[in-house]
């Protein structure tokens, strides 16, 4: 089987930092995949390589089996209408309207019709436990949580094939965290996407994915099933979920 | 050493700043001419830039019309030259102060609030989730914001223009004794069309600087409210800078004084 992401061996270095230091990933198709590990490992950074936001130095990212890691203009596009993506802050349009915040990649990105795609914004915002009345506000009237669930409903709004969540229970109380990983879950089987989900809260990672993999100095140093997180064998791995501050991982105190 | 390497970072620091500049530059000037172009957006950022700037621009403008009039009178006065005032004002403003103070008032009110809001927009990840939702933010944020002020920023001049006109006419019929009929009548028989279309090609290209210079150091700002403060202080003094630069080179080649 294709895998449905892959990445082989990408580099990327900003200045002298390395932060990923040849990272390869497998995601299979309607799997859900957390990568697990500290502030700063580059996260973030395997995230937007795939998306083509920054550009790997070296390496290969290749999306359905098609390498995408050069690819731009139309054919980027193209790629990127596969995506749905979660941010961690929400990045919701702050000069816009909850529900034009949800139609936006319909209307802008697909340039599907104004009225339709309303509709649509307004049964995605239901998927996600919000009211008709919270489509017609403003994204700084609403709590952190609400905003959470507004970024979801964005994100899976053109259903998307892959869904990306970066940090998703990050800011948010442990209840609040919890309806978010429900959704998740929830939202992911209902599209049958493929997800991969970057996070530090144990407990989302836990819940919400099928296969976890840890990333370690700029490497994945670990990936297996999520059953198999507690008797990894690996020393950093175990460090990490119990949240030890001994062990091999050495936080940097000074930057 | 130490010396010689301080040197080689500054120079290689500036080289990557232009490289990086003229790369922006290209992509949003390719991105002008490639549809599609945001029809609404261009319209909103012609509210923002043009209609809104008015107040600012003419009350500017009047005074310096004013002003520049009581000068030319005193100083003309010296030699017995003070009846030249309504040719020297409708040049000094057409020609010059117009766009200038057009373009340094734009700088000021615009250019600060493009690098702010595009700032902003990066710093909270807004950017990226636009790349995400397949709408190319430079051609979302960037192009509209460029074709806007290129065509408000000449409008927005002759306006001015007029009302600087206007107000060295006030100073000189009310304070200095002109009769209103021979200023006018002065002024309209000495200007002359270059003296006008050079000025609001000028203010073409100032606005160029102006949106360009907001959107780049927006697009660059990092970290949080700090980053946005500096690209904010950033796109205001370099559009500046540029503007009163471009003005030298403008008037060289329009006025071929080599």
């Amino acid at each position: 089987m294709i895998p449905k992401i892959e990445l082989r061996g990408v580099k990327k270095r900003f200045g002298s930092k390395v932060v990923l230091d040849g990272v390869d990933l497998v995601i299979e198709p309607k799997t859900s995949l957390v990568i697990i590990g500290g502030s700063g490992t580059g996260k973030s950074v395997t995230i937007k390589s795939i998306l083509g936001i920054i550009r790997p130095d070296e390496g290969t990212i290749l999306v359905d089996g098609e390498d995408i890691t050069h690819v731009n203009g139309a054919a980027r596009d193209k790629v990127l209408k596969k995506f749905g993506m979660l941010f961690q802050g929400g990045a919701l349009f702050d000069s816009m309207l909850v529900w034009e915040n949800v139609a936006f990649g319909l209307i802008q990105g697909r340039g599907m019709a104004r009225r339709k795609a309303r509709d649509i914004a307004f049964q995605k915002l239901a998927k996600v436990g919000l009211s008709a009345d919270v489509g017609e506000l403003f994204p700084v009237e609403l709590s952190g949580g609400m905003q959470k669930r507004v970024g979801l409903a964005r994100a899976i709004a053109a259903d998307p094939e892959i869904i990306f969540f970066d940090e998703p229970t990050t800011g948010l109380d442990p209840i609040m965290a919890d309806v978010i990983n429900d959704l998740i879950v929830s939202t992911v089987k209902d599209v049958g996407a493929t997800a991969l989900s970057i996070t530090h809260d144990m407990a989302s990672a836990r819940k919400i994915s099928d296969k976890i993999a840890m990333l370690y100095g700029g490497k994945i140093i670990w990936t297996g099933p999520t059953g198999d997180i507690d008797h990894s064998g690996n020393p950093y791995v175990e460090q990490f979920i119990h949240g030890r501050a001994d062990g091999p991982i050495k936080m940097a105190v000074k930057a | 050493m130490n010396f010689l390497t301080h040197i080689g970072h500054a120079v290689t620091t500036v080289l990557a700043h232009i490289g990086k500049l003229a790369s922006f530059t290209g992509r949003s000037v390719a991105a002008v001419f490639s549809p599609p172009i945001y029809g609404g957006l261009v319209v909103r950022q012609m509210m923002s830039i043009g209609y809104y700037s008015l107040p600012v621009v003419g009350l500017t403008a009047l005074c310096i019309g004013a002003v520049l009039a009581l000068q030319i009178y005193l100083g003309g006065n010296r030699y017995g030259a003070e009846a030249i005032v309504p040719q020297i004002v409708v040049l000094g403003i057409t020609r010059e102060l117009g766009p200038v103070i057009a373009g340094l008032m734009v700088a000021g009110r615009v250019g600060a609030a493009i690098a702010a809001e595009i700032g902003t927009m990066k710093v909270t990840e807004q950017i990226d989730a636009l790349t995400t939702l397949a709408t190319n933010p430079i051609k979302y944020l960037v192009v509209p914001r460029l074709i806007a002020a290129v065509i408000a920023m000449p409008v927005l001049t002759a306006i001015g223009d007029t009302i600087g006109v206007y107000g060295g006419y006030l100073v000189a019929t009310q304070n200095l004794g002109f009769t209103g009929g021979t200023y006018l009548k002065n002024t309209v028989d000495f200007a002359t069309h270059q003296d006008i279309i050079s000025g609001l090609i000028k203010a073409a290209v100032f606005g160029f600087i102006v949106a360009l210079m907001g959107c780049y150091n927006g697009f660059n700002s990092k970290g949080g409210a700090q980053g946005v403060g500096n690209a904010t202080t950033n796109a205001v003094v370099s559009s500046s800078i540029l503007i009163l630069a471009a003005d030298f080179i403008l008037t060289a080649i329009l006025f071929h004084t080599s």
